[in-house]
């Protein structure tokens, strides 16, 4: 008899392997959370690509804003542009930071293109996006007005990004922050 | 109404994939001959109705039919004919049909190419490729509907094909990578029917053995190309990502392997049966693996198909009905008493069971590494991804261990051999490689690498073993010619693979060891060199492609003064979509490749962000591939086959009948 079950073996292994892709169907990998989320932002000193004044967290914090990492090099963050432009005209505070870029480059960017952000945090090194965990640009943080991370949005917001999830969360520190 | 008209074509072949997996099965329990008979007829009349269907899908692509959803969202009026034609295999939909229709092929091929075997075991082996078609007609037709019309509201012009992939190479690697992992389904079924038919003997892993070699052989050309594009489409000259899906395609490869060697052993020697029952299932199950990794969205990977749950769940239920059911088949008819035929430790068998091991082994860390992500993230221990270092820090060494008993296979001698002969053959053949491996890497200026020293012993131990070997062949003949044209075509076969493995192991290591890369920001003017190639930055002009417009940079590559070669790679922008596009320029060579990519406009004065890289020995790689894919191709050409087939002709007509009755 025992010899006939060991071939039941490859049998067992393979129904648990069969569990796990079955219970893999219910998750999306694409879902990047944050090492971050609900913890406050990590502190930084760098610079403001407008004058080159430095610029520390207690500089950045203090309302519910969102952070959005981008860059000259970016393409997505070309056709993100005009969105967070409009986001801007609505009253949002967005800080940015200028992942890896050069600031000529990313200064001309804004004369040509508008310039949507409250200021801009020079990350050149790309420091601030370590300690982020930023994986490629655009990305976009919503921190409230602790400077808590909530939030963190992988690729390009548009209308729908923004409707379905960033709204409601907007809506939600908001709230948060105007309760006593 | 060609799409409606393929669409029902579509339908017909799964009715008949339907009748083939059922009819001659109940006549292979029955013994009704007539039922079993009809296996054959109905497995071409599938191949019939699914290559009128693709036929149909690929008229709609060439004809720009936008009104059909897959050609709105993967054509466009001003793609090049050709790849309107490969766009019917670059996307979801169509690359299901090109399964099918791979599938009814080979389906048929077995029908046909097997006169030599008994009815009852053609018409089970059919029978099981038959199910295999209806779970993947069924697939297309219930979830991926590939004649899906857009009605009302036909678009005007389509989304055109991913610039990715048109390309030349991405024609034909799908089709090959096709077969290979349909080409395993027929070992498959030759291991069911053997099940089914409760006697496992040598007779059925010589059936299946030509077949395996065979798509073996198409996965290996098919992983080539796939590598050989990446390397030059993707733009950063890697050529092997251990991505998912590339994974997905070296899993059945790799227990292939181990498949083609264990079925050497049970054909030659009775030995190794329930095993090599096991490497077949788990090869066709591993293929299908890689069908619910690319298509269901369970790990994320650069060139994933668009993914859908609903997909997902459908192959995971057709993997868990396959493997699940062929398992069970195995744990209930598998002999479960080890083969009386005897070995010592010092013989062939013990080094094919060491190749067994190593490939088996080399799949199980491939697959863990695949689905650790999706392990960790099932566990809720949240998300993981596992990259190059840790698939390098268990294939390298596992490869290593393969090589010194690999070199000695050849020459080693089945059931029973000693140490003492195979020092007598090698112990010279061995100093001198060694030798050669000490010194070879000083020809390279600058450090003495020790890993090439490594790999150009590796791949000379296995050349050296496999000419010593030859030596020993010929040796008695009358003449040189005359004892090499005796050796067998399969013989040869085996000679070549084992010498593209050879070809493969320097291509990677020198490449790695060796490749100089330069990314740097170069103005019109400006030059750089490397390795003693002068790269002159000559200007950058724009292209107009049928589809697409382009900055093209233009290089002239000096050596010593002398003009070597000019290159333009150029940054592309397809008009349809509005993706952007990089195309590296190569100057391809046997010992060294020289290419050039364009990354981002830097700055103001026309300068770039560019890549150069020089990479000597990269073709080896895949010159070694493919001559691991002549080898499994000229095993099949051996006389050993063919004359079984016209014994069998007359021998097994009444053994079929015979077995019908009893």
């Amino acid at each position: 008899m025992a010899p006939r079950l060991k071939l039941f073996l490859p049998l067992v292994i393979f129904v648990v392997l069969a569990g796990f892709l079955y219970r893999g169907l219910s998750l999306d990998p694409m879902e990047l959370p944050s090492a971050l989320i609900d913890k406050p932002l990590p502190a930084f000193s760098l610079t403001a690509l407008a004058d080159g004044r430095a610029l520390t967290r207690d500089d950045v914090i203090g309302e519910p804003a969102l952070f959005n990492v981008w860059a000259t090099w970016c393409i997505s963050c070309r056709a993100e542009h005009p969105y967070l432009q409009r986001l801007a005209d609505t009253g949002i505070p967005i800080y940015g930071i200028n992942y890896k870029d050069e600031d000529q480059a990313a200064r001309r960017w804004l004369q040509e293109l508008g310039d949507p952000y409250r200021a801009n945090i020079v990350d050149r090194e790309g420091s601030l996006g370590v300690d982020l965990g930023v994986y490629g640009a655009p990305e976009t943080y919503l921190v409230d007005a602790d400077g808590v991370i909530r939030y963190r949005h992988v690729g390009v917001i548009d209308d729908r990004v923004w409707r379905d999830t960033l709204e409601p969360l907007w809506r939600e520190v908001l709230a948060m922050a105007q309760e006593p | 109404m060609i799409p409606e008209l393929g669409h029902f074509a579509l339908i017909l072949a799964l009715c008949l994939s339907v009748l083939l997996c059922t009819i001659p099965l109940w006549g292979s329990w029955q013994r009704n001959v007539t039922a079993m008979a009809l296996a054959p007829n109905l497995a071409i009349g599938v191949l019939v109705f699914t290559t009128l269907s693709f036929a149909c899908l690929t008229w709609a692509f060439l004809q720009d039919d936008f009104s059909v959803e897959v050609v709105a969202n993967n054509s466009n009026s001003l793609l090049p004919w050709y790849y309107k034609f490969s766009a019917v295999w670059g996307n979801h939909e169509g690359s299901l049909l090109l399964w099918a229709l791979i599938l009814a092929l080979w389906t048929c091929a077995v029908a046909v190419f097997s006169p030599q075997l008994p009815l009852v075991m053609l018409s089970r082996v059919l029978a099981v490729m038959g199910f295999v078609g209806v779970g993947f007609l069924a697939f297309s037709l219930f979830t991926s509907n590939p004649f899906a019309r857009l009605l009302p509201g036909i678009p005007a012009d389509g989304q055109d094909l991913n610039p990715l992939l048109q390309d030349f190479g991405l024609i034909i690697h799908p089709p090959l990578l096709y077969m290979g992992y349909v080409g395993f389904s027929v070992a498959f079924a030759f291991a069911i029917a053997a099940l089914l038919g409760g006697r496992l003997d040598a007779a059925w892993a010589r059936w299946s053995r030509p077949w395996t070699n065979v798509a073996w052989a198409f996965l290996t050309l098919g992983i080539m190309l796939g590598s050989w594009w990446a390397y030059y489409e993707l733009g950063w000259g890697g050529w092997w990502f251990w991505d998912p899906v590339e994974n997905a395609s070296f899993m059945p490869w790799l227990a292939g392997t181990a498949l083609v060697h264990s079925l050497a052993a049970t054909e030659k020697r009775g030995l190794f049966k329930s095993w090599t029952v096991l490497l077949a299932i788990f090869a066709f199950s591993l293929s299908l693996l890689g069908t619910f990794l690319v298509r269901s969205g369970v790990l994320t990977s650069v060139h994933a198909f668009a993914t859908d749950p609903a997909r997902g769940m459908f192959i995971l239920v057709f993997l868990g009905i396959v493997t699940g059911g062929s398992l069970v088949l195995y744990a209930l008819r598998a002999p479960a008493v080890a083969s009386r035929v005897s070995f010592t430790w010092i013989s062939r068998e013990s080094l094919l069971l060491v190749n067994n091991v190593v490939f088996l082994v080399a799949t199980l860390t491939v697959l863990f590494g695949t689905l650790f992500p999706l392990l960790m993230d099932a566990l809720g221990q949240g998300k993981y991804s596992v990259g190059p270092p840790y698939f390098n820090a268990v294939f390298i060494p596992l490869m290593a261990l393969l090589v010194p008993f690999m070199g000695v296979g050849p020459l080693s001698r089945w059931k029973r051999d000693s140490v003492r002969r195979w020092q007598a053959e090698l112990l010279v053949p061995g100093l001198v490689t060694l030798a050669c491996a000490l010194t070879l890497p000083l020809l390279h200026t600058g450090d003495y690498n020790l890993w090439v020293a490594l790999a150009v012993l590796f791949a000379g131990w296995l050349v050296v073993g496999l000419l010593r070997d030859l030596a020993n062949r010929v040796r008695n003949s009358a003449s040189l010619g005359a004892g090499l044209r005796r050796l067998t075509p399969s013989y040869w076969g085996m000679v070549i693979a084992h010498v593209g493995f050879a070809a493969t192991i320097i291509g990677v290591v020198l490449t790695s060891q060796y490749t100089i890369e330069h990314d740097l920001k170069m103005s019109p003017g400006e030059s750089d060199t490397l390795a003693g190639y002068e790269f002159r930055f000559i200007d950058v002009g724009a292209v107009q492609g049928p589809n697409f417009v382009a900055d093209e940079a233009r290089f002239v590559v000096y050596r010593d003064g002398r003009e070597v070669v000019r290159l333009a790679p150029q940054k592309r922008r397809y008009l349809a979509s509005g993706s952007v596009m990089t195309e590296a320029s190569i100057d391809a060579g046997l010992f060294r490749d020289l290419f050039v990519a364009m990354g981002e406009p830097v700055g103001v004065d026309g300068a770039w962000a560019i890549r150069l890289h020089y990479k000597p020995f990269v073709r080896w790689m895949w010159a070694g591939a493919l001559l691991m894919a002549l080898g499994g191709f000229m095993t099949v050409a051996d006389k050993r086959y063919r004359r079984q087939r016209t014994v069998a002709r007359e021998g097994l007509r009444e053994g079929g009948v015979r077995g019908a009755q009893a």
